[in-house]
């Protein structure tokens, strides 16, 4: 490579990255204005290593790793400590705010008082233009005129009015048409944002027929971090559960998000309510696992027994039925089943009929529910574990099983003693990986029956075959009821650490922790 | 055991467990596609072949506009397209310097990415909801119900494992290759582009067949994410448009779920051997 070429490459390199800071410093001034911090801190880190990387040839292998680094730092390491801040606070449905912005909020209510003036109107209206000037009367019938946010006495008013048919009826000011009463409905919305400052009051809609004075509720006390209510003189301050509350206990809503410590934990393992209901996801997670690799995989390794044999007639043919149901996207096949169960019109029930054996209520019944997810699981599942047992089974030496028949064994005693230990061995790793796997099967479950049916009593949306996964899901996202984000993240927490010793026992147990020593 | 010896009862009844099992395997399948061509849209006292079957509601799943299966279809594939190919490059990008340079923090590298494959990121879905909520404000067009948004959580989740396997593979393929390309006068990332990727081709594929149908396939996220009809992927579309009205639309239902699994049931049975081969290294398939 010649040394201009080297050259071009280097200021290429300049422009691009000078490009790049040019914007995120840019960037970084409207982050930093709105006091977006994290997303600042995150942009200077990114960029700051971009920088790096690119300047500094002893980084060279990172320019290779820093593309796919930037999406897992983002998408994955962020969101876990995301995840353990919000586990601490109370963010959710009630409290998605911050404290500023709740104040900001709270500060822009008024109330109506019983003095109030009230203003009859007429609009006149800037054609195209969603723009208003308002004449306003009061009940002494002194006219005013409202234009710009600002109410001017109507002598005072120094813009063109027109009366052009004479009528006494003011048709055009300052080149705003006269809105007939007829449209007013259609720009009731608009309306209803104006404000016009009337001394210490504000003048705004109060319905179609009226402007009425209104005075602002409450007033933040920065100093005394209070909010002062102008109405009852009563004071609110933060409470430690993120609510403006008074003396007497009345709290103003929408309450702010906070830190509230070990709160949601407390909460989880101690309130009844929210306990229970919990206990009962937690052990169902653990026997859905079990329950799920424990019936796949007797399924599977018999399947594969009885197709380890290369005479079998069909035996091609029969491999790729029998792989078909992996072969479909998970989805479809959970959503194809949950209708064959469905207790009116499903195919399972028309099929039970037959045996005599009346309407089972598949969704509703706690037990039923379970034993029809679990079919539906060895459904989707047997396959891989045949497609595993069968590449495993031919690894294991025929010399054995001619040993074992000298010496007399049984077909039972042969797969007792030889079959199954050396599977389970060569296959442990993969039965621990489709444990942790099911563990987490959310598709399934949710997609089945939503977790349902519901636990009776439960406070929180917990459901009979709820596994700790859609629990998660249903506490953030259900539809119908609000979001508690911070017990979501507590539990997702629940799940992390199960989910992580399991699985890292499973690297020892397969040595992918050795592998990394080596590469020393 | 030597099947020479085995009796024709026991043949028998080998074939007719598995045909048991068989029939297991068969029976939504069938009922799916017999209700997929029963014209009438209940499957009440449904016969396995329809009186006057017709094609009636696969014609509908190509038209209908108020569900429109075939943008959500289309949807799926191009967010799976895009993020198996980003995913496949920047893994490869970075599964180079593991397997072929030596430099400081190389081994705590590796072992971040694989501490990181035990965090499931579906168990973020909360914080990676708030993430796009927030930068929505700044940056709509990444925000929430954006196929960006989706795709970009995507590949920060399939990087990790991804790496793993490829670094694997990597480790296979012999250096004297690119010592000779050095010779020659190829720049490190000349050798890795010119040498290096046209023989892990292999890998290149299967890991990008699998990160398609693991991202056809994905559910949380996809629902959390995208919240306009004409921006669901068919698993969220398909499952809004399913919940509770099997009484009234399992016909429709039903063909568009025949016609929404053949893309994957086609990959999967080409690539069926390196497939099997990768799930045996490690991989499960979600």
């Amino acid at each position: 490579m010649s040394i201009q070429d080297n050259m071009w490459k280097y200021l290429f390199k300049i422009i691009f990255l000078g490009i790049m800071d040019a914007l995120s410093i840019w960037s970084a001034v409207i982050l930093y204005n709105d006091s977006a911090y994290l997303l600042l801190i995150g942009l200077i880190i990114v960029v700051g290593a971009i920088n790096i990387v690119y300047l500094i040839d002893k980084a060279y292998p990172m320019r290779y790793i820093l593309p796919g680094t930037i999406f897992m730092v983002i998408f994955v390491v962020y969101p876990i400590f995301y995840t353990v801040y919000i586990s601490f606070t109370n963010y959710g449905t009630g409290h998605v705010l911050d404290k500023q912005q709740v104040v900001n909020q709270l500060e822009n209510r008024y109330f109506n008082p019983k003095d109030a003036e009230e203003f009859t109107f007429d609009t006149f209206k800037l054609e195209d233009k969603n723009e208003f000037i308002l004449l306003f009367e009061n009940e002494e019938g002194k006219r005013f005129i409202g234009y710009n946010n600002k109410l001017t006495p109507f002598e005072n008013f120094d813009k063109k009015i027109i009366d052009s048919d004479n009528d006494g009826q003011i048709d055009q000011i300052a080149g705003y048409k006269r809105l007939p009463q007829m449209q007013l409905f259609q720009h009731l919305s608009s309306l209803q944002d104006l404000e016009y400052q009337l001394n210490d009051r504000i003048l705004r809609m109060k319905n179609t027929e009226y402007f009425s004075s209104y005075i602002r509720q409450y007033k933040y006390d920065a100093e005394k971090d209070q909010l002062n209510s102008l109405r009852t003189d009563r004071v609110y301050k933060p409470s430690e559960n993120g609510y403006f509350e008074s003396k007497d206990g009345e709290r103003l809503t929408p309450g702010f998000r906070t830190h509230i410590g070990w709160e949601n934990y407390k909460k989880l393992l101690t309130d009844d309510r929210i306990f229970n209901p919990f206990l009962r996801v937690f052990i169902w997670t653990f026997e859905w696992a079990i329950l799920s690799v424990f019936l796949t995989f007797s399924l599977g390794l018999f399947m594969a027994i009885l197709l380890n044999d290369k005479n079998l007639r069909f035996r091609k043919i029969y491999r790729v039925i029998l792989i078909l149901p992996y072969a479909i996207p998970g989805f479809i096949s959970v959503l194809v089943w949950r209708g064959l169960f469905n207790a009116e019109v499903g195919a399972v029930n028309n099929l039970l009929q037959f045996l005599s054996i009346g309407g089972i209520q598949w969704m509703q019944d706690p037990v039923w529910a379970k034993v029809a997810l679990l079919i539906v699981n060895l459904w989707m599942g047997f396959p891989y574990m045949m497609l595993i047992a069968l590449g495993s089974l031919q690894s294991i030496s025929n010399n054995l099983y001619e040993a074992a028949a000298i010496d007399g064994a049984s077909v039972w005693q042969k797969f007792r003693h030889i079959t199954l230990p050396l599977l389970l061995v060569s296959l442990g790793p993969l039965l621990i990986s489709s444990f942790a796997f099911n563990f987490n099967n959310f598709n399934v479950i949710y997609l089945f029956n939503e977790g349902g049916p519901a636990i009776p009593g439960a406070q929180t949306p917990a459901g009979a075959t709820d596994i700790l996964i859609s629990y998660t899901y249903r506490l953030s996202f259900a539809t119908g009821r609000g979001s508690d984000f911070g017990l979501a993240s507590t539990v997702a927490l629940f799940i992390f650490m199960i989910t992580a010793t399991i699985t890292w026992f499973n690297f020892k147990y397969t040595g992918a922790l050795e592998d990394v020593k080596e590469n020393e | 055991m030597n099947n020479n010896y085995e009796s024709t009862t026991i043949r028998l009844l080998r074939h007719f467990i598995i045909l048991l099992v068989v029939a297991f395997v068969f029976f939504p399948i069938v009922w799916t596609l017999s209700a997929s061509l029963n014209p009438a849209n209940t499957i009440v006292g449904q016969k396995i072949i329809p009186d006057n079957a017709s094609l009636v509601h696969y014609k509908e799943i190509f038209t209908s506009d108020t569900h429109p299966f075939m943008l959500w279809m289309w949807n799926s594939i191009k967010i799976s397209l895009i993020t198996a190919f980003f995913s496949v490059s920047m893994t490869a990008l970075a599964a180079y310097p593991f397997s072929r340079f030596h430099f400081t923090g190389r081994r705590n590298g590796l072992f971040m990415i694989l501490l990181i494959q035990i965090f499931p990121q579906m168990l973020a879905m909360v914080a990676i909801y708030l993430l796009f909520l927030n930068i929505q404000n700044y940056i709509p067009s990444i925000g929430l119900n954006t196929h960006t948004a989706l795709v970009l959580t995507y590949l920060g989740g399939s990087i990790g494992v991804n790496t793993w396997l490829m670094k694997g593979y990597l480790d296979t393929i012999p250096r004297s290759l690119e010592e000779a390309a050095y010779i020659d006068g190829a720049s490190r990332f000349q050798a890795f582009v010119q040498i290096i990727l046209p023989l892990a081709r292999p890998i290149l594929s299967v890991l990008f067949v699998l990160q398609f149908i693991r991202t056809y396939s994905e559910y949380i996220l996809a629902s959390i994410l995208l919240n306009g009809t004409e921006k669901f992927t068919l698993a969220v579309g398909l499952q809004m448009f399913i919940s509770d009205m099997y009484g009234k639309r399992m016909g429709v239902f039903s063909a568009a779920a025949l016609v929404g699994a053949i893309p994957i049931v086609v990959l999967f049975m080409i690539f069926q051997d390196y497939i099997v081969h990768g799930l045996t290294g490690g991989g499960v398939k979600e």
